[in-house]
């Protein structure tokens, strides 16, 4: 018998339809990943009994672990799908979708939760206009060396996932988001628009809320220095409360 | 002017440029994407944006990028929006740069610039091994600042689906699904922007992401807008074969130094470390010693395959050539590259620090695209705040980026699609808002909306009910393999009539096809009907297309019309130089021409039209990246004079 590769997939057929486990048996090929076995599933959408099914939904662009849109857990570990080599997984392969987020369909989330919220952080650098203002400020290249780090970020949300103090319900902004805030506060011109940053990150849902649980960073996949980013923030809070005192 | 509304499709870096700049100027804005526009195929992008900012004292100028770029393309490229971008790129790194994309640094605290393909300039503006990311980052927060002012909708997880057209044929509006309840909506606009990217997909196995159908593309091509150069596709040298897609070692790894190799004797049992440097075979170095490595992405892909399958030299005989950066030291290498080696190591289980990459060619990129039109001004540049910029052939629709089919000619070089995507994306914006500045407010009768809503939904409650024996997703995997074989490396005539037979046989196969899913939720197969039938329809404009350019330029390459040039030892008064540019003058003008493919309804096969490419600053030449040509071209070209004035 051929070699083959055994998965379980929490499914689930609309928002507010009851979740269930499908099996499934895929032809085994070499230097298969997560996302090539459920592009196999729906060339043969057939259960491990045989039983013909709808193909599984997923979400995914880039398939090279920059977009971060094939978020889902494997073998209980929020990942991303494009990585997971089969070779590397124990079988069965168990796929669910984020825990965090709602479900639109079996392994899909609406993370829209994530840009509403780098919404309210003013999540941008604020400029004069789009037109030729000559060279931007100079910068120091280990600034960049350090920016470029949090840059990197995909709003994938594995480190809401795991995050005990973000839940389904709750309004907390969570580790990703408040990363991007300090990315915008390290920024020459973003620097300047810090005192208003610093605002919205205390509001509700903002930085108060973090537990320290520390797992965020453990499950960046992009190895973002969260904490470090989350420590920072809350210094420069108390600076400018101190300052903010002082000058009244 | 707030009633009036634009909608742009697709959240790349084209669309949000154009969106970001139409809120500047006043408009207001609707984004449409199938996905959130954070995850766009623009993250793909690895190595630079080029723009002759020139820190390097080098003496780069835009001049020099715009021959580099309509060299590298082979003159099918119209000239003056070439040359408007050339000279606009330096101040759109600037903006990007000012909008906090980390770019790497000089020690000076300056922009750094890399080298890239088909030039001999630093002019490539990087952020890290990611910088299309970088760059998609920063357009997507400054959209998301006028997202939070209320100038900015975006519908995300979305797809569009027709272009709605008032009576006298100009864009009202679009329809558009919601890819998770399944309902369709009715939008008014005074424009529309199609920033909907690359048909990749039709390849089957690209380096392009899972939402490149094309089959936005498709739509409004099917409702009447020209596509230009669909035979022009890119296949990117340097391919990391994969199960699930194939990725992409990005050009930039030749920039930092990286070195194509392979064991000089055929059956080589040695493992690369034990090979010395005498019995490596650096062809790009040995055959043209002025480019090396960095030669066109065209001219290198067909080195690597033609290594592999003609000589016979692929490293294990497997079409596969070293790709070596081993020489360089794990510092330079993570600083200046440690975002693609890291995926190549995740994907490989290789660390390509220590261990040379083996790649192959990938279909990569798209240089045709929907037909965008411009206005000259008369030097010869765009027409500033023209409306016709970027406008296709019906009134008020645009294309741009790689959805387009303007600035790259046969071939891209390396890097200028990302300065293509954003500067055309603002000169979009311009465009827009000069063309609602004479418009009314985008009030469409309700009528219109909903019978051209209607006409959708009943389209799909179809594709729903299919329910034949064949399916789709295999029908793809058959028409991405057929692509890959007979239509892009190499395309002989007689492949592509077989190619024409297998793509009637897949539509036919598709009609049987089932929609796999009955659901009203989330339903990816269902909607997958409609994308088959968009990149079915996309491969008979490309197939077609290939099939009428009898000739070589750029990335159409078919051997059997080759003009070869002479050997770069042959001297420059060896009467062969003489007969290759007698060929080359005659082929220029039968084929320097914009292939433009239009769609009929009443037949299963595109109408192909060609129309002259404007040339006016920058007379048609071989292209050389041996550094021999030049000189003999000069002679000849000297000598032709010579004698004209004689008669």
């Amino acid at each position: 018998m051929s070699k083959t590769v055994e998965i379980r997939i929490k499914r689930q057929d609309s928002p507010n339809a009851p979740a269930y486990w499908t099996e499934f048996s895929i032809p085994y090929e070499e230097g298969m990943n997560v996302i090539s076995l459920l592009q196999s599933i729906r060339r043969d959408p057939r259960d491990k009994s045989g039983k013909t099914v709808a193909p599984v939904t997923w979400e995914s662009s880039c398939l090279e672990e920059v977009c971060g849109a094939c978020t889902m857990v494997i073998n209980g570990k929020v990942r991303q799908a494009c990585t997971a080599l089969v070779d590397k997984l124990e079988q069965p392969i168990s796929l669910e979708p984020m825990n965090k987020f709602p479900v639109e369909r079996d392994l899909r989330v609406n993370r829209q939760r994530i840009f509403d919220n780098l919404k309210k952080i003013n999540g941008w650098v604020e400029v004069d206009g789009y037109h030729d203002l000559g060279p931007g400020p100079r910068q120091n290249p280990a600034d960049q060396t350090t920016t470029y780090k949090y840059s990197e970020c995909m709003s994938c949300g594995c480190c809401m996932d795991v995050c005990p103090q973000f839940t389904l319900d709750n309004a907390f902004v969570g580790a990703a988001v408040l990363g991007q805030a300090r990315l915008f506060n390290m920024h020459p011109t973003g620097k300047m628009q810090m005192p208003a940053r610093l605002d919205k990150v205390t509001q509700e849902g903002g930085i108060q809320d973090c537990g320290l649980a520390q797992q965020c960073v453990k499950a960046c996949p992009k190895h973002i220095p969260l904490v470090e980013a989350i420590g920072q923030l809350q210094r420069d809070i108390t600076l400018s409360q101190v300052f903010g005192a002082l000058k009244k | 002017m707030s009633e009036k509304r634009v909608l742009i499709v697709g959240g790349g870096l084209a669309g949000l440029a154009a969106a970001m700049r139409a809120c500047e100027l006043g408009l207001d804005v609707d984004i449409f994407s199938m996905v959130h526009v954070k995850r766009s195929h623009s993250v793909c992008a690895q190595g630079g944006i080029n723009g002759a900012v020139n820190t390097k004292g080098e003496g780069d100028s835009p001049y020099i990028h715009f021959v580099d770029t309509i060299k590298g393309g082979d003159f099918l490229a119209d000239q003056p929006p070439v040359l408007s971008m050339c000279e606009a790129a330096p101040s759109v790194i600037n903006m990007m740069d000012r909008l906090g994309v980390t770019f790497n640094r000089t020690p000076e605290g300056l922009l750094d610039f890399r080298r890239f393909g088909g030039t001999l300039h630093h002019r490539t503006a990087f952020a890290g091994a990611s910088t299309g990311q970088q760059l998609l980052y920063g357009l997507d927060e400054q959209v998301r600042r006028w997202e939070a002012q209320g100038k900015v909708r975006k519908f995300e997880n979305w797809e569009f689906t027709r272009i709605i057209l008032d009576k006298d044929g100009k864009a009202a509006g679009i329809v558009a699904q919601d890819l998770t309840t399944m309902e369709f909506r009715s939008f008014p606009g005074v424009a529309v922007v199609l920033a909907t990217g690359g048909p990749g997909l039709m390849f089957g196995k690209t380096t392009n992401s899972t939402i490149n159908y094309g089959s936005a593309t498709a739509a409004a091509y099917k409702q009447g807008v020209w596509y230009g150069n669909p035979e022009m596709v890119q296949i990117h040298p340097t391919g990391i074969p994969g199960s699930d897609k194939l990725r992409l070692i990005s050009e930039s790894a030749r920039g930092e130094g990286g070195r194509v190799w392979v064991p000089r004797k055929k059956n080589e049992t040695r493992p690369w470390n034990e090979i010395p440097t005498e019995d490596r075979y650096y062809f790009l170095e040995e055959r043209y010693p002025l480019y090396g490595n960095l030669v066109p992405r065209d001219i290198a892909t067909r080195e690597i395959a033609q290594i592999c399958t003609k000589e016979g030299l692929g490293v294990g005989g497997r079409n596969a050539v070293y790709l070596d950066l081993t020489h360089r030291s794990e510092e330079y290498l993570l600083k200046k590259l440690g975002a693609i080696l890291d995926i190549y190591e995740k994907f490989r289980g290789v660390d390509p620090k220590k261990v040379p990459m083996e790649i192959y060619p990938a279909y990569h990129y798209s240089m045709g695209g929907l037909y965008a039109g411009y206005e000259a001004d008369s030097t010869g540049r765009l027409l500033k705040d023209s409306p016709l910029n970027q406008m296709t052939n019906i009134p008020g629709v645009y294309a741009v980026g790689e959805a387009d089919h303007q600035y790259h000619g046969a071939n891209r070089l390396g890097a200028n699609s990302l300065m293509s995507c954003i500067f055309a994306g603002l000169v979009t914006g311009e465009s827009v808002v000069a063309l609602a500045k004479n418009s009314k407010s985008s009030e469409v009768p309700s009528s219109l909306l909903e019978s051209e809503q209607k006409l959708e939904e009943e389209k799909y409650k179809k594709l729903l009910a299919q329910d034949g024996p064949e399916n789709p997703f295999v029908i793809h995997k058959e028409l991405g393999e057929a692509m890959s074989a007979f239509c892009l490396i190499e395309r002989k005539n007689d492949e592509l009539k077989q190619l024409q037979g297998m793509i009637d046989s897949f539509e036919a196969r598709l009609k049987k096809a089932s929609s796999l899913d009955k659901s009203g939720s989330g339903n990816m197969s269902a909607v997958f009907l409609r994308q088959l039938d968009g990149m079915i329809t996309m491969s008979k404009a490309v197939v077609d297309a290939a099939l009428l350019r009898d000739e070589c330029r750029g990335a159409h390459y078919k051997p059997d019309f080759e003009n070869e040039a002479p050997s770069k030892e042959t001297p420059i008064d060896d009467p062969a130089w003489t007969a290759y540019y007698e060929k080359f003058l005659a082929q220029t003008q039968t084929w320097l021409k914009t292939t433009v493919a239009k769609y009929d309804p009443n037949q299963s096969r595109p109408t192909i039209d060609f129309k002259p490419v404007d040339t006016r600053h920058l007379s048609p030449e071989p292209r050389d990246y041996t550094g021999v040509g030049k000189k003999a071209w000069k002679k000849f070209m000297d000598n032709r004079q010579a004698s004209e004035a004689k008669a």
